[in-house]
């Protein structure tokens, strides 16, 4: 099961650590994490997601919980959530073809087009990871010289709980 | 208010702070070693009122932290310099974290500016220590010092308690600060209370009542929270036999009708057996470890568990439970008792599995096999008992010994024995017996100790001598690391590889009058009836040295992997 994790942390140095060490020393499983600053200064939001049977993501979210640092844990409900990762795409140009094809994919997946030059072409794509894979998937076709992505931002839509 | 605040306002070195804010703790005793880094701090033991205790290594000053703080419930300190001393102290902070045990570790560190430069005697201790600590600090200003004692005091002794280290530069200590000593703080992520679970109580009671089985199975959770006098009335309430795992002994006492003492790899014959017939269990301040439980999903089946634990992250970590009660497992029983009374629920003891119970236990208390030898593990530790007045405190080292304690020596007055029994860490029980002194100077304390892991921390005779520290120190001498041996004859179709300590190497007796410790040999039962004696009546540390047969088995025995009905006993 893939589970996102939201945890509200103490904006201090050491507690991305801390949180990334626990899933190391507790044998569990980090797909992907992203960390920012909050409104309130004194806390950052990280989310983490991660695969593992129920009992594992209980558990999890217990650890976490059990941490001093965090001062919220969630695990949120992806049918009432908003989740998007930011990633970054360099793909090869062979020919003028290329160019036009790689164009209306990252159209078709609301990607937008950067940096294109007589061989790359760069498309930044915000969407779901699952997306991000599928347009990647396509893109393969053409040669994928780099990706970068942010891993997930989520938040609960309002109402849910 | 500002003129309260400025009243408690002064200015003063960080290191000067550490000492006040450890007297405002009420700590009289430290234990430690200096070293370049944390000199400023030990300048100040000369001009306050706490005790420093030297020790000859910082492990064994650790586990003196650890055994002080286990027996008398409040963190004990201990203090190392950094690098080596820091990283000396991590088995001793891993061993507190892996027992819940309360403890406050001080290390001195490199100045602030030098910190990631690989400067001397440099260490990332916060990095190392991170996993086997409850919570770490590392002041970067003086001001914070006050801050940070007063919220690791909390930490390591409120909800499941826990090691926690504070980690201070040089600098900061001697920098100098206008302090304040708060009395309130706020810790957001931190909840170690939960309210009493009314309603999962009562479901417990009625699974209790319920069952045709029942077996209480008391953690080491059940003597952190002192929940002695809750437990018992519990038991005679719902006439339910107690089983404990290794870490609880003693949390009932051992010549109570319904004690049938520890389950687990080495546990009595009599516990392992009512547990594996039991139908509900209800499990006090346990985390169902793998020593205790062995593989345990044949039972979970047709098991109905209540799990009590002040840690939620311990409820279905190891087990599936039917009922969880999480909090402070002493408030949680008191409720439980209050609500059995004002039921008026008291059974008595004429059932079929009470009967079957007495039964198991009696034939197993005669006929379980045990070592033909005067000197057999068995009528040694009895005679101690024998000798030893209830409310004495017992450490034990880790190996047959440890296992043999747990087997043979009964525990009368509850909370008086205390083990490695997590980490499993040789050369812990005899400097946790110093801690453990200094908490109740009026008790005896003895170390029940093998041969082997004695001479991991036997150094700490010195601090037992010049510090006026007398502990018994109970050498079960097999002349091998006789736990290992058990192994490899056992797996390993013999072959002895590095368990032989040769013969009195050292000799124990002439090391301990080295020290300036009493050395006593005893290889007769009559020997050690004297020597006991003896040891009792003095008051310098005493090492009772006693030869026993290198090929004696820890038995029943409980494979790695297996299940606890498939205990292996004497034949
Ligand atoms: C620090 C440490 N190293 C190694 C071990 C593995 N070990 C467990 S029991 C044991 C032998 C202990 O020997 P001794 O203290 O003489 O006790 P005995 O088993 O002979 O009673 C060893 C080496 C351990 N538990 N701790
Ligand atoms: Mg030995």
């Amino acid at each position: 099961m893939w589970a996102i994790l939201s945890i509200l942390v103490e904006n201090k140095p050491g507690i991305l650590f801390k949180v990334t060490h626990l899933f190391r020393s507790r044998n569990f499983n980090i797909d992907s994490i992203s960390v920012g600053v909050t409104e309130n200064p004194e806390y950052s939001r990280m989310t983490i997601t991660t695969y593992g049977d129920e009992k594992q993501v209980t558990q999890i979210v217990k650890q976490l919980d059990k941490m001093i640092d965090t001062v919220e844990v969630k695990q949120l409900d992806e049918h009432k959530t908003v989740y998007r990762e930011l990633s970054i795409f360099k793909i090869k140009v062979s020919n003028a073809n290329d160019s036009m094809e790689i164009n209306k994919l990252a159209n078709a997946y609301g990607g937008k087009v950067h940096d294109v030059k007589k061989d790359s072409i760069m498309v930044e794509l915000t969407a779901t990871p699952d997306q991000i894979t599928a347009f990647e998937e396509l893109a393969l076709q053409f040669g994928i010289i780099d990706v970068a992505r942010t891993g997930v931002a989520a938040l609960q839509r309002s109402g849910a709980s | 208010m500002a003129t309260d605040l400025e009243n408690k306002m002064e200015t003063m070195s960080g290191a000067k702070a550490l000492m006040k804010a450890l007297e405002k703790e009420g700590v009289k005793e430290v234990f430690g070693l200096p070293g370049g880094a944390n000199l400023p701090m030990y300048d100040e033991f000369a001009r306050c009122d706490i005790r420093h205790i030297l020790t000859r290594h910082e492990q064994s000053a650790a586990h003196m932290a650890d055994g002080f703080g286990r027996v008398s419930r409040k963190p004990g300190v201990c203090f190392a310099t950094s690098g080596p001393g820091a990283t000396n102290i991590l088995t001793g902070i891993a061993t507190a974290q892996a027992d819940s045990a309360p403890m406050v570790a001080v290390t001195g560190q490199v100045p602030v500016a030098m910190i990631g430069r690989d400067a001397f005697q440099e260490s990332d201790i916060i990095g190392m220590a991170n996993p086997v600590v409850k919570y770490a600090f590392q002041p970067r200003d003086a001001k914070e010092v006050p801050e940070a004692v007063r919220k690791g005091f909390f930490i390591a002794e409120t909800g499941r308690p826990g090691p926690v280290l504070i980690d201070i530069p040089k600098d900061v200590q001697t920098n100098q600060a206008e302090m304040v000593f708060p009395d309130e703080f706020k810790i957001r992520g931190y909840h170690p209370w939960a309210d009493p679970d009314m309603v999962n109580v009562e479901k417990a009671i009625t699974m209790l009542l319920g069952a045709e089985k029942p077996v209480i199975l008391a953690g080491g959770g059940t003597i952190i929270s002192s929940a002695f006098a809750e437990l018992q009335t519990l038991a005679e309430l719902l006439m339910i036999p107690v089983v404990t795992t290794f870490k609880g002994k003693g949390s009932f006492p051992e010549n109570h009708p319904l004690s049938l003492g520890p389950i687990g790899m080495h546990g009595h014959a009599e516990a392992n057996k009512i547990m594996t017939e039991a139908d509900c269990v209800l499990a006090i301040g346990t985390r169902f470890s793998d020593r205790s439980v062995g593989t345990f999903e044949e039972f979970e089946k047709r098991l109905k568990i209540i799990h009590m634990d002040v840690d939620p992250a311990e409820i279905g970590k190891n087990q599936t439970t039917s009922v969880a009660v999480v909090g402070d497992v002493r408030a949680s029983l008191r409720i439980m008792v209050k609500m059995l009374m004002q039921k008026a629920i008291k059974q008595t003891d004429e059932n079929k599995w009470l009967q079957h119970v007495k039964e198991t236990k009696e034939y197993w208390r005669e006929n379980l096999k045990l070592h033909p030898g005067e000197m057999g593990a068995a009528k040694i530790l009895r005679k101690l008992r024998e000798l030893l007045p209830h409310q004495s405190i017992i450490t034990t080292e880790v190996g047959q010994h440890q296992m043999w304690a747990s087997l043979f020596f009964d525990v009368i007055q509850p909370g008086t024995f205390f083990s490695s029994t997590g980490l499993g860490t040789m050369g812990w029980g005899f400097p946790a017996a110093i801690g453990a002194k200094v908490a109740k100077p009026d008790v005896h304390v003895v170390d029940i100790a093998g041969d082997g892991s004695f001479a991991m921390t036997e150094n700490s005779l010195a601090t037992a001598v010049l510090e006026d520290i007398p502990v018994i120190v109970f050498v079960m001498n097999n002349f091998t690391l006789g736990m290992v041996a058990q192994w490899q004859r056992t797996f390993y179709e013999r072959r002895m590889i590095g368990v032989d300590q040769g013969k009195y190497c050292p000799d124990y007796v002439k090391l301990a009058e080295s020290y300036g410790a009493q050395g006593l040999r005893a290889q007769s039962m009559d020997e050690l009836d004297k020597a006991i004696k003896t040891a009792l009546s003095s008051n310098v540390a005493t090492v009772i040295d006693i030869p026993i047969d290198p090929e004696e088995d820890v038995l029943p025995f409980v494979a790695p992997g297996t299940s606890l009905k498939d205990m292996v006993l004497p034949s």
